[in-house]
């Protein structure tokens, strides 16, 4: 039991590396594919590291795969901020499609 | 001082888990490490160290992951809809949302969940004017009081009553 519930969390782990992974050549500029690639592959990640704990219990190796998941979901927003805000005040201009940029317009 | 204290056992308690062989070996070096760091970094671990002991705070905490939890399944969930959708319906846009937040810990949560959870992530905090700048990948609406009703509002007051 304890084993289809890994692999299941697994599975849906890498699922959702494969969605952020398509979504970072399918969507059109830098802005939208740090949606995909912050989100779902943090997701993803944490599944994979969920299903590695379920899997190992508490031992050594189950620890160290929910402190991976909980750093990870600590640390890949900072990222995502700091790539964004350095991008926007080097000059990358969002898609032609985008529908406001107040952050434009209060600089 | 109790700051340092508090770094010490968040140390040692990290380094228990990381290494987790409950050997006299291994906790004695753990506690020399802890010790330096609770030197070296204790004074700017945290600026109101009373705001530890009241339970209330851990009790939000607790609700507070189970709400982020829910938001980011579903969050997940429409992303990847928007991403396989062969239309690619996405109409997006940085708005600006108010918050009343105040403290540094409070803003970097706040950011950092509206960053992991549907659709948004935050570029830019401005502190002294409370002000949020989010990239919105599906703008339901530009109006600054708007948006902060749907992107903000569930968050802020659980965060407000865990770190003001």
């Amino acid at each position: 039991m304890t084993e289809i519930i890994a692999y299941t969390l697994m599975g849906i782990g890498i699922l959702f590396d494969f969605i952020g992974c398509l979504g970072l050549i399918r969507l059109p500029d830098l802005y939208n594919r740090l949606h995909a690639s912050i989100k779902c592959v943090t997701f993803g990640t944490c599944g994979i590291m969920l299903g590695v704990f379920v899997k190992h219990g508490f031992s050594d190796i189950g620890i160290k795969a929910l402190v991976c998941a909980l750093f990870l979901l600590l640390t890949a927003p900072v990222s995502a901020h700091a790539i964004s805000r350095a991008a926007h005040l080097a000059g990358v201009k969002p898609w032609e499609k985008t529908v406001c940029d107040h952050y434009e317009k209060d600089k | 001082m109790t700051s340092n204290i508090l770094s010490f056992l968040l140390a040692f308690f990290w380094w228990i888990a990381l290494s987790w062989t409950f050997n006299w070996q291994f906790l004695l070096v753990g506690l020399l490490v802890s010790l330096f760091i609770a030197w070296a970094v204790g004074e700017l671990f945290t600026r109101n160290p009373h705001k530890f002991k009241q339970p209330s705070r851990y009790l939000w905490a607790l609700y507070y992951l189970v709400v982020f939890l829910k938001e980011n399944i579903k969050g997940n969930i429409d992303g990847a809809y928007r991403i396989l959708h062969p239309g690619l319906p996405i109409r997006p846009g940085i708005v600006k949302v108010k918050t009343k937040l105040k403290s540094d810990a409070g803003l970097t949560y706040l950011a950092n969940t509206i960053t992991l959870t549907p659709g948004t992530f935050t570029m830019d905090v401005d502190q002294e004017n409370g002000y949020l700048y989010v990239h919105w990948m599906n703008v339901v609406t530009e109006d600054t009081d708007k948006a902060t009703e749907i992107i903000v509002a569930k968050y802020e007051n659980i965060l407000a009553k865990i770190f003001e």
